[in-house]
Parts: C-alpha cells; sequence; structure tokens
C-alpha cells in the first residue's frame, strides 16, 4: 500500500505568481489543466493583490491549512516576479515562520514550477548562462530550510519561447499528473535533480 | 461726545506712534504703551487730564487678559501645576510681603500700611511679564513655566488680599463695612453660578449662536459674557479679574475656544494698551521731582527686594542659571493689581492719599523698568550664562499639533482619519457646527471657525504646525487661504484639495507643492474595476489605471502651461473643455498602447 493510499493526498498550495498571464501561453495552460484537483488550492497573487499590499494574516491561515507550498512562476531575470518575492518578504515573518518561536511551517514542502525562456542547456556550466537551475533557485531552498521545510525538486519547463503547442499541452498534462501523484514532505527527491517531466527532456 | 472721539483719536495715535517706535527700539510693547501714556499725559503734553476715569475703564483690559489665559489653560493643567502654583507662587508672595512690610516699618510707617502695602506690591504685573515669555517663546521654559505659575497664584492671592483690607481697616479703627459671612455667602454663590453656567449653558448657546451664521452675534455673545461675568463678580465683591479667569478655565476645552479667543483678542490688546497707557500718565512726575530720593528709593528698594526672594524662590526650584535673571527680573516690578488694591485701600481708610500717590509712582516706575531690564539682561546677562550652561536649552514646543486640517467635510474627514489612526496630532477647523457637533460625539477634537481669518489661524497654531491640509469646498476660501498662509506662514507645508480643473490650475499658479483633484483617484478606482469586470487580469487592470494616472497628471501640467495663452484667445470655457477632452482622448489612447506585458510567458 503506497503512502497515498494510506493517508490520501497532500494538500497542496499553489502559489501563482504571473503578472500578465493572460499573455502567458505556458503558465496559463498549466493552471487551467489543474484547477479541478481537489487536493490543490491554486492561489492566484497577481489577481488577488494588485496593489501588492499582501493580507499576511490570510496568507499564514492558507499555509497552515497545506501541506505542500508549490511556487509556480516564470523565471524572470533569474529570479521570480517581484510580488513572489514581496510575499516571501512579508507573510514569512520572523516568530512565525523562522527565529525565536517561528516553527509554523515546520514539516511541510516547498517546491518549484518554474518555466524558463531559455533552453535546458543554456542553464549549464557551460551554457550562456553559466549556472544551473539549482544554483539560481539557491535562496528559494534557503528560505525552505531556514523555515524548517523541504525543498522538493523543482518542476521544470525549459525552451518556453520556442515550444510548440503540442509540447505545452505535455507539459501541462505532465503537471496535473505531478501534483496528483504529489507525495507527502519529505518523500521527494531533494533538489539537486530537477524534476524535468518527460516530455521536456 | 466730540470730547470722546478726540481722546481716542488721541490714545490711538499715541499709541501708533509710540509702540511700534519702541519695539524697533527692542523696549517691548508695554514700555511703549507707557511712554505714550506719560507723552499725552498731565505731565507730557496735557492733552488728557481725567486719568482716573481711562484708567478705571482700562482695567478691563485685564479682565479679558485673564478671560483669555484661562482659555488656554485646561482645568487638568491646571490641577497638575497646583504644586509649583503653591509652592512658587506662596513662597514669593509671602516672602514679598514680609521683606516689603520690613521696609516699610522702617520708614516708619504703622504696620497696617507696611502690611496693605507689601502685599500690594508684592504682586507682580502678569501683562508686562507674560508678554516677553510669550513674544521669546519662553512659556515652555522651566523659567517662564515657574513664572507663569507664580502669576497664576498672584491672580488669585488678589481675592483674600482684598477681603483682608478691611480688617486691617477695622483693626486701624477707621473701617466700616458688612458682616464677613455675607460676602463669603456672596463670593460661593457667583462662583456656584459661573461653573454651572460654563459648564452646562455655554455650550448650547454657543451652538445656537454659531448656527446663525452671524459672526458679529458671536463676537457679541463672547463680550456678553465676559462682561456678564465680570459684573456678577463686582456684584459679589470679587475681583472681575478671576471670574473672567474662571470662565476662561471653564471653556478652555469648548471646541469655541478658538473662536473665542479670536474675537476677544483685539479687545483685551487695545484695553491692555490703553490701560498701561493710563498707567504712564497717572504717573505723578510732582512726586519724582519733589521727593526723588525717597521715589527712586523705594523703587531700587521694591526691584532689589524683590528679585532676591525670586532667587531664592527660583534657587528653590532649581532653574537653571541661565533663566533665573530673566525670571527676576520678570516679576520684580510691581503690577496693574496693586493700583487696584490702593484703590481699594484708600477706598476704606487704610492708606492715606499722600501714600497711595507716592506708590502708585513706585510702581509705575518700577512697570516701565521691566522692559529695561529685559533688554539688559538679554544683551549681557543672558549670554554669559548661556555659555557656563554649555549648551543653549532646549525650548521645548508646546503641544501643538503638526497637522492642521481646515475643512472637516466628507473629504477632510478621511484624511484626518488616516492621521489618526496613525497617532499624528490634528488640528480641525471647521465653520459647520452641526458637523462639529457630530464628531465631537465620535470623540474627535474640532474648532469651530472661519479657516481664512489670520486670528484663528494662529490660535490654531499656524506658526508652529508643518502641514496645512486645504479641504474646504469652498474654490474661494481655498484660494484665500492658501495665499494667507503663504504670506503669513511660509514654514507651512500645503496640501490641497482641488474641486476641479481650473481650481487645480489655479492651486498651481500659486505653486501648492500637493494637489488632488478630489474625484480622480476614485474614478481611476471605478474605471479599474469596469475593465476588471470585463474579465481583465487584477493586475493588468491596476498597471493600465497606473499608467493612465501618470500619464493625466502629465496632461494637467501641460494645461496648466498653456492656461493663460488659452484665456487670452478668449474662446469659452465649454469650448476650451470640449477642445481639451478630445486632446485628451486621443492622446489617453497612445498612452495605454505601452501599458502591455510583453516579455513574459
Amino acid at each position: 500500500m503506497t503512502d497515498i493510499q494510506a493517508r490520501g493526498k497532500p494538500k497542496i498550495l499553489v502559489l501563482f505568481a504571473h503578472p500578465y498571464p493572460h499573455h502567458s501561453r505556458i503558465n496559463a495552460a498549466m493552471i487551467a489543466a489543474i484547477g479541478d484537483l481537489s487536493h490543490v488550492t491554486v492561489h492566484d497573487l497577481y489577481e488577488i493583490y494588485p496593489d501588492f499590499h499582501i493580507d499576511v494574516k490570510r496568507e499564514q491561515v492558507l499555509l497552515e491549512a497545506h501541506d505542500v507550498v508549490v511556487m509556480q512562476h516564470p523565471l524572470y531575470w533569474y529570479s521570480c516576479p517581484s510580488l513572489l518575492k514581496e510575499w516571501m518578504d512579508t507573510v514569512l515573518e520572523y516568530g512565525w515562520a523562522y527565529g525565536s518561536g517561528g516553527t509554523r511551517l515546520r514539516g511541510k514542502e516547498l517546491v518549484q514550477a518554474v518555466s524558463t525562456g531559455g533552453p535546458g542547456h543554456a542553464y549549464q556550466p557551460d551554457g550562456y548562462n553559466g549556472v544551473t537551475m539549482t544554483e539560481l533557485l539557491r535562496p528559494f531552498e534557503r528560505t525552505a530550510s531556514l523555515c524548517g521545510m523541504t525543498y522538493g525538486a523543482p518542476f521544470l519547463f525549459q525552451g518556453a519561447r520556442l515550444r510548440l503547442p503540442e509540447d505545452i499541452a505535455a507539459h501541462a498534462a505532465a503537471y496535473r499528473q505531478w501534483l496528483d501523484n504529489y507525495p507527502h514532505p519529505g518523500q521527494q527527491p531533494v533538489c539537486d535533480q530537477p524534476a524535468v517531466p518527460a516530455c521536456d527532456r | 461726545m466730540d470730547g470722546l472721539l478726540l481722546n481716542a483719536v488721541i490714545y490711538l495715535a499715541a499709541a501708533v506712534i509710540a509702540v511700534p517706535l519702541a519695539k524697533r527700539l527692542g523696549l517691548g510693547s508695554v514700555l511703549g504703551y507707557l511712554i505714550a501714556g506719560i507723552v499725552v499725559g498731565p505731565w507730557g503734553l496735557k492733552l488728557i487730564t481725567d486719568v482716573d476715569a481711562i484708567l478705571h475703564f482700562s482695567e478691563f483690559g485685564v479682565v479679558l487678559l485673564l478671560f483669555v489665559i484661562g482659555l488656554e489653560l485646561n482645568p487638568r493643567r491646571l490641577w497638575g501645576m497646583r504644586w509649583p502654583i503653591l509652592g512658587l507662587g506662596g513662597g514669593q508672595v509671602v516672602g514679598s510681603t514680609l521683606a516689603l512690610m520690613a521696609l516699610g516699618m522702617l520708614l516708619g510707617w504703622s504696620w497696617q500700611i507696611a502690611l496693605a502695602a507689601g502685599l500690594s506690591l508684592s504682586l507682580s504685573s502678569t501683562a508686562i511679564a507674560l508678554q516677553p515669555l510669550t513674544e521669546r517663546n519662553l512659556l515652555g521654559t522651566p523659567g517662564g513655566r515657574s513664572a507663569f505659575s507664580i502669576l497664576l497664584f498672584q491672580d488669585i492671592a488678589v481675592i483674600p488680599i482684598l477681603a483682608l483690607l478691611p480688617l486691617l481697616a477695622e483693626t486701624a479703627g477707621t473701617g466700616s463695612g458688612e458682616p464677613g459671612w455675607i460676602g463669603a455667602l456672596k463670593a460661593a454663590a457667583a462662583i456656584a453660578i459661573i461653573i454651572f453656567g460654563g459648564r452646562f449653558l455655554t455650550r448650547p448657546l454657543f451652538r445656537m449662536i454659531a448656527s446663525t451664521g452671524l459672526r458679529e452675534i458671536f463676537t457679541a455673545v463672547a463680550l456678553l459674557l465676559v462682561m456678564g461675568i465680570a459684573l456678577l463678580m463686582q456684584l459679589a465683591g470679587l475681583s472681575m479679574a478671576l471670574g473672567t479667569f474662571l470662565a476662561g478655565v471653564l471653556l478652555a476645552e469648548s471646541e469655541y475656544r478658538h473662536e473665542l479667543e479670536s474675537d476677544i483678542e483685539p479687545f483685551k490688546g487695545l484695553l491692555l494698551g490703553l490701560f498701561f497707557t493710563a498707567v504712564g500718565m497717572s504717573v505723578d512726575f510732582g512726586l519724582l521731582f519733589s521727593r526723588p530720593g525717597m521715589v527712586l528709593g523705594l523703587v531700587a528698594g521694591l526691584l532689589l527686594l524683590k528679585a532676591a526672594i525670586l532667587v531664592a524662590v527660583a534657587g528653590f526650584a532649581r532653574l537653571p542659571s541661565s533663566q533665573i535673571a530673566l525670571f527676576a527680573f520678570l516679576l520684580a516690578q510691581g503690577g496693574e493689581f496693586a493700583f487696584v488694591l490702593f484703590g481699594s485701600a484708600a477706598g476704606i481708610g487704610v492708606m492715606d492719599s499722600d501714600t497711595v500717590a507716592l506708590l502708585t509712582v513706585v510702581v509705575a516706575l518700577s512697570m516701565a523698568t521691566a522692559p529695561l531690564l529685559v533688554v539688559i539682561n538679554d544683551r549681557w546677562i543672558e549670554p554669559r550664562f548661556t555659555r557656563l550652561d554649555e549648551r543653549p536649552h532646549d525650548i521645548p514646543e508646546d503641544e501643538g499639533n503638526p497637522v492642521i486640517v481646515a475643512g472637516f467635510g466628507r473629504f477632510g474627514q478621511i484624511v484626518v482619519r488616516l492621521l489618526y489612526a496613525n497617532r499624528i496630532g490634528v488640528t480641525v477647523l471647521d465653520h459647520d457646527p452641526e458637523i462639529i457637533d457630530t464628531l465631537r460625539r465620535f470623540g474627535f477634537k474640532v474648532f469651530y471657525g472661519d479657516a481664512t481669518r489670520l486670528d484663528l489661524l494662529e490660535a490654531a497654531g499656524a506658526a508652529k504646525a508643518k502641514v496645512l491640509v486645504i479641504a474646504v469646498d469652498d474654490q474661494d476660501a481655498s484660494l484665500a487661504l492658501a495665499d494667507l498662509v503663504q504670506q503669513r506662514f511660509p514654514q507651512l507645508r500645503i496640501i490641497a484639495r482641488a474641486r476641479d480643473l481650473p481650481h487645480a490650475v489655479e492651486l498651481m499658479n500659486r505653486k501648492i507643492p500637493v494637489i488632488e483633484r478630489e474625484t480622480f483617484h476614485s474614478a481611476l478606482r471605478l474605471g479599474e474595476e469596469t475593465l476588471k469586470a470585463l474579465g481583465q487580469p487584477a493586475y493588468a487592470a491596476r498597471k493600465k489605471t497606473l499608467t493612465f494616472r501618470q500619464h493625466n497628471e502629465d496632461l494637467l501640467k501641460q494645461i496648466h502651461a498653456h492656461w493663460s495663452e488659452d484665456m487670452d484667445k478668449r474662446i469659452t470655457l465649454q469650448q476650451q473643455a470640449r477642445a481639451r477632452l478630445q486632446q485628451n482622448l486621443a492622446a489617453d489612447e497612445k498612452a495605454q498602447e505601452e501599458a502591455r506585458g510583453l516579455g513574459w510567458d
């Protein structure tokens, strides 16, 4: 008997951060693909906080109600969109998420679903970006670590600019499957092996 | 009638010439009035001879002064000052009285005369001492506060002294009068009436009068109130000044305080000036010339004894050394109450008229020295001590609020609530009594008055505040207020609500740093919500709205730059508005093209 069958599916919170989803192909398709998963909550940050004024209490309540936090966003200037950074800066409070008494996220899992415009081989020591995705996503991994969370291997979609519509559909389907079968925290390989789905390799 | 008019012209002319001159010479306005009085009086140009009548009439200036002082004090503050008042004031009055009484007995006066003179001379001049303190913003310093405590104690001490004088007359075997308990009963009744009326009757009365919108009737009621109380106190045999002071204290927390203050202020200023002029006229230079040694000796003795006692009191109060000299100099003279007490003492036969004449000259001359002593202190004494104290003393700001909001309607209210929520002190001015009433019930501090009046702005602390928010809805009043404040309070940063585009342009012409069109932001918000209702993502709608706002604000600057040209072309405002709208719409379309997010997937 697998873990999921025994304990039920983990509750997953997708923090979706894309400033212009109506101009997006891949991220919009991914969000559309997971909309009906009952154990997944999609939380569209740019839609909810267009003024960048984040309701910290509400976000913290939401986090406490979930086991896995998925940050879904495009890579922009080698990082996340600014609202997601603002979210991290304000919601992950001292004494709540980290520091003295900051234990509320302990034992949960943080994972990222990231799309990049450049192809996968660009994010290699010998590629034109010169660094790996693991290195670029290090701040998120450290954040998870400081909050006592495990940091799952990121789910990547690379070379988005040149992809065909069928690639996008396949990746969206893989994303749905990935979340549908996502294990409970701590049972996922950690970040040194990015989870690039078969359709994207 | 001719005589009255002529006298008025003489007083006013003398004051208009002498006061600015004295002020320019650094002598202060009080000395200016005294000099004016000496010049026009019996020993000067002999333009005025009926000095006693004028003196009596102008004592009302002192009464108004005490009312205004009362308005500026609230009972809680008074209660908080009870120890300095009793300790410093009591020490000064008792010490000075004993010292002066001893001096009098050395001169061969009976102990009754010496005690009456000592009590009268121990009092200082509130007007003379307060003027330099307020002019220099020293009331918040330890020296200023101590001086003020002593003056307050003296103001209150006048009443028991007045009650004591007849007893002295009785022991001297010359007096007569009604039994003491009737007087005490009358006094208690009068004070009860003032406290009850001040607490429960004045507010509804002022509200009723204010809602009629008749300014001069409000002024009339204010004067009626003060004069009525003065009359009541006189009937009860009490000090008029004390009664009005009490009434002032009771009204100090009323929302009409600033309005009352600015209504009474001009009368107070003029009558007080008249009072000092009259004191100047009453100086009997004949005595000075016939017995110069006696007169000058007494002036010197009075000043030295009182100053010595004051220095002792200052030591007791641990005043900083740089402030002791000013403290002693300001309170060492005799005061206006001395004239009142001399009159009373002469009336019941405690003092003979020769002694009264002599002491009047002494007090008047000592009052004249006060401004001179202040100048001496400023030039020679204080600079030394300031160096000794190593650093200049902080002059604490009094509890003036940093923000004044003019207009507390739907607009100003939001501004004020935001500031209140952030614990920023706000003084609010509004001219609608109903609004004031409602808001007071919710605990806001709101004052009634027309914000475009200079005196009201002064009373509201415009000289100390940092920011003025003009939130009035009347455009003319808004512009008048902006003009007035830029002229008189250039340090005050103005933040203004604009009703519409022409009003905004008028405000921009005045270089007001912050101008917000009142409907602009809420209209933008509705536009943004409309975009969202049509299915646009929230952030995209927000960005488009902000882009449009930026574009619109730039456009406003362009319109402002071309405004006067358009006016010259004499096209009607409506035509202008239509042409502007067409241009704007074309420019708007272009601006929005750039508000799309590109480069994301």
